[in-house]
């Protein structure tokens, strides 16, 4: 049979079949969509942006040879022990209970091979991560399920979660499927009930609070451990300068794309502004307090590839973190699960029900059964690999820009190839000087 | 710390300052300190991890005790916001009024307040146990997880608000219930496990008077939100 395409039947812009799916099920439950991933709507993003490379005006580093290096140092102005990244790309917090066991450890393995970081999540620190990861980030958040000193003393680095991209003002969900009794134990919660976290701090509303929390967290850990705030793309201007206030070592802002394990969908589409239209910002409030490069930027929300991570680098921030590209590295959304993506109901490419407990590929669930198909030191080596095409795929980059360094990478490298993207980074658009807004401009 | 023998040290905030105070805290050479002239500080006495015990004269800001373990740190004054936060174990005891969000998420231990509590009081708590002898303020034990938290006075609004399986003994009145907290029946061990708390509250007297005991309501979970 003929396509309806090929039948000349044409299907609305606005009323697509994808929406037109959301309605019906709306319609047939009574209850909104709630999944994992992040954004999937188009939005302005890193390829709308390009290198320039060098000419006659600039000279480039020869490609395989010349050095180019790609270490980070967070926390150097408050942390007496501050944390080295040997590449600046860092693996996001993602729960132990939204994820499984043997993930969380594969992804120990794949950074600590690279000389990277992992993060904890909304669910406490297990023993397999603290025990594959050699740089390990606990993360504070407002739930505080299975919030431990001893863990916040065995860590590498601090973050206070305020917001995360994929959802600015909700909180976590863990569905009852994926409550284990370890899950449940982990998170002091009976098993099998729909958890929902808090979306507030319970301690601490507003910037001057968040100064004693910090201050509090310092006195702790003897004022030892680098202290990130994770903040999700929605004033970023406001929010860094305020975090950096507090006194944050690192400012994390993870854009609307950013992944989750379970969200309205409403929230994920709808909430926050791109990671392109966040990086700029950022760095204008660093600048304008003079701390630039000083108090690390991390920027995440659908970071992909080499050319992501450099484009990051180049509008000024220090490192990128890495949640759903890491998960693909692993084995997610695998071709060799179709068949079973297709009885869920999904596809492989398209699988986004993290929140169902059902995963095929083993990550996204606490069924030991499926848990078990991913060999986290096979699936450690995947992510490696990926971190290490992505590393290299950045040198490169920083190379043919005559950059001996990866962060040596600025905005003058770049040019943009939409309006959009031009008036959100503040580059001119491709063969002009045009900067909409800036120079001249409407 | 074993081999500490019983010594008393002062340590005084107005010549040091608390970042001092906090590492001699997580590295002790004494079994007792009492603290003077703490004028209202942040984070004083912060994650302390063994069995020692800390006098604080006056009040105290932020944080104090927080994320406390093992230890007993007494304040003969006030404290502010999230007075004991997270702690684990060990004891803390308010002989004051406290700020909001005292106790907040805390997984263990026993944290008394001799005066009120004010509101967020054992807000998300997970397994701590707190014994209030004058009022809590209003939103308190809101998303309280387990543990149990004990009112001598009134309590304010919306308390228990999406409560899980924390208990609440409130002797007094209750201005209103937030979603899904419910009053619950006092069986047998509900009055055993109040009584026992109330004397390690250090009201022997009262615990052991019947009519005080039966003057307590239980609230709790009526469990609807569990699940969508
Ligand atoms: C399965 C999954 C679980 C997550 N869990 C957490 C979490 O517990 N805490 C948090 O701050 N962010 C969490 N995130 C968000 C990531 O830390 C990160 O912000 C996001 O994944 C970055 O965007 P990307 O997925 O496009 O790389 C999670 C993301 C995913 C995909």
């Amino acid at each position: 049979m003929r396509s309806p395409e090929d039948r000349g039947l044409r299907e609305s812009a606005i009323f697509n079949r994808a929406a037109i799916a959301a309605i019906q099920q709306a319609a047939e439950t009574g209850i909104y969509d709630i999944r994992g991933w992040g954004a999937k709507r188009d939005v302005p993003h890193f390829d709308d942006l390009v290198f320039l490379g060098s000419a006659i005006s600039r000279y480039p580093l020869e490609g395989y040879r010349e050095r180019c290096d790609t270490d980070v140092t967070l926390g150097e102005m408050n942390a007496s022990k501050p944390m080295k990244l040997d590449i600046p790309i860092t693996i996001a917090g993602m729960s132990f209970g939204a994820l499984s066991a043997q993930a969380k450890e594969a992804l120990g393995r794949g950074a600590s091979a690279m000389g990277t970081s992992t993060t904890t999540g909304d669910g406490g620190m297990t023993e397999e991560e603290r025990g594959h990861s050699s740089k390990l980030v606990y993360q504070l958040l407002p739930s505080r399920y299975g919030m431990n000193p001893d863990h916040l003393r065995k860590a590498d680095a601090i973050e206070v979660v305020v917001s995360q991209g994929a959802k600015p003002g909700g909180a976590g969900m863990l569905l009852g499927q994926k409550i284990s009794e370890r899950v449940a134990e982990m998170r002091t919660l009976p098993q099998g009930i729909d958890q929902r976290s808090a979306c507030r701090h319970p301690d601490w509303t507003g910037p001057d609070d968040l100064t004693l929390k910090i201050q509090e967290l310092r006195e702790i850990t003897d004022w030892e451990k680098p202290i990130h705030v994770k903040v999700a793309a929605s004033r970023p201007y406001y929010d860094t300068k305020l975090a950096v206030a507090a006194g944050a070592d690192v400012v994390v802002v993870d854009g609307m794309q950013g992944g989750t394990a379970a969200t309205q969908e409403v929230f994920i589409e709808d909430v926050g502004i791109p990671t392109l239209a966040a990086i700029g910002p950022a760095v204008r409030a660093l600048k304008e307090m003079g701390v630039h490069r000083k108090v690390k930027l991390i920027i995440s929300g659908g970071i992909r590839t080499g050319a992501d991570v450099a484009k990051a680098l180049a509008l000024g921030a220090d490192a990128v973190a890495i949640g759903t590209a890491a998960l693909i590295a692993l084995g997610d959304n695998d071709p060799r699960w179709a068949e079973e993506y297709e009885k869920i109901g999904s596809a492989a490419g398209y699988y986004d029900d993290f929140q169902a407990g059902n995963d095929p590929a083993g990550i996204t669930t606490q069924d030991p059964e499926l848990a078990a198909r991913l060999d986290p030191v096979e699936a450690g080596k995947r992510l490696a690999n990926y971190l290490q095409v992505l590393t290299l795929e950045a040198q490169t980059l920083a190379r043919a820009c005559g950059k001996s360094h990866v962060t040596h990478l600025e905005p003058e490298d770049l040019v943009a190839l939409t309006i959009e993207s031009a008036a959100m980074t503040g580059l001119p658009l491709a063969g002009t000087d045009w900067i909409p807004g800036r120079n001249g401009g409407f | 710390m074993e081999t500490l023998t019983q010594t008393t040290v002062e340590f005084d905030l107005a010549e040091k300052p608390v970042r001092e105070l906090n590492q001699e805290l997580h590295n002790p050479t004494a079994t007792n300190y009492k603290v003077l002239n703490p004028r209202g500080e942040h984070s004083v006495a912060v994650g302390i991890n063994d069995p020692i015990e800390v006098e604080i004269e006056g009040d105290v800001g932020y944080y104090c005790a927080g994320m406390h373990q093992h230890g007993t740190v007494t304040v003969n004054g006030m404290a502010g916001p999230g007075v004991a936060e997270n702690m684990m174990s060990g004891t803390v005891h308010i002989k004051g009024h406290a700020s909001q969000s005292a106790g907040a998420t805390a997984h263990g231990g026993l944290l008394i307040i001799e005066g009120n509590a004010s509101t967020r009081c054992g807000i998300s708590l997970k397994g701590g146990d707190i014994v209030v002898k004058g009022n809590m303020g209003s939103k308190s034990a809101f998303m309280a997880q387990a543990g149990r938290i004990v009112v001598c006075g009134d309590a304010g609004e919306d308390i228990g608000d999406s409560i899980f399986e924390a208990r609440l003994y409130i002797r007094g009145e209750v201005a209103s219930l937030g979603a899904d907290c419910v009053r619950k029946e006092m069986r047998e061990e509900h009055r055993e496990e109040l009584v026992q708390l109330l004397k390690d509250a250090g009201m022997e007297e009262e615990a052991n008077d019947e009519a005080y005991v039966d003057s307590f309501t239980r609230y709790g979970s009526a469990r609807t939100l569990y699940n969508f």
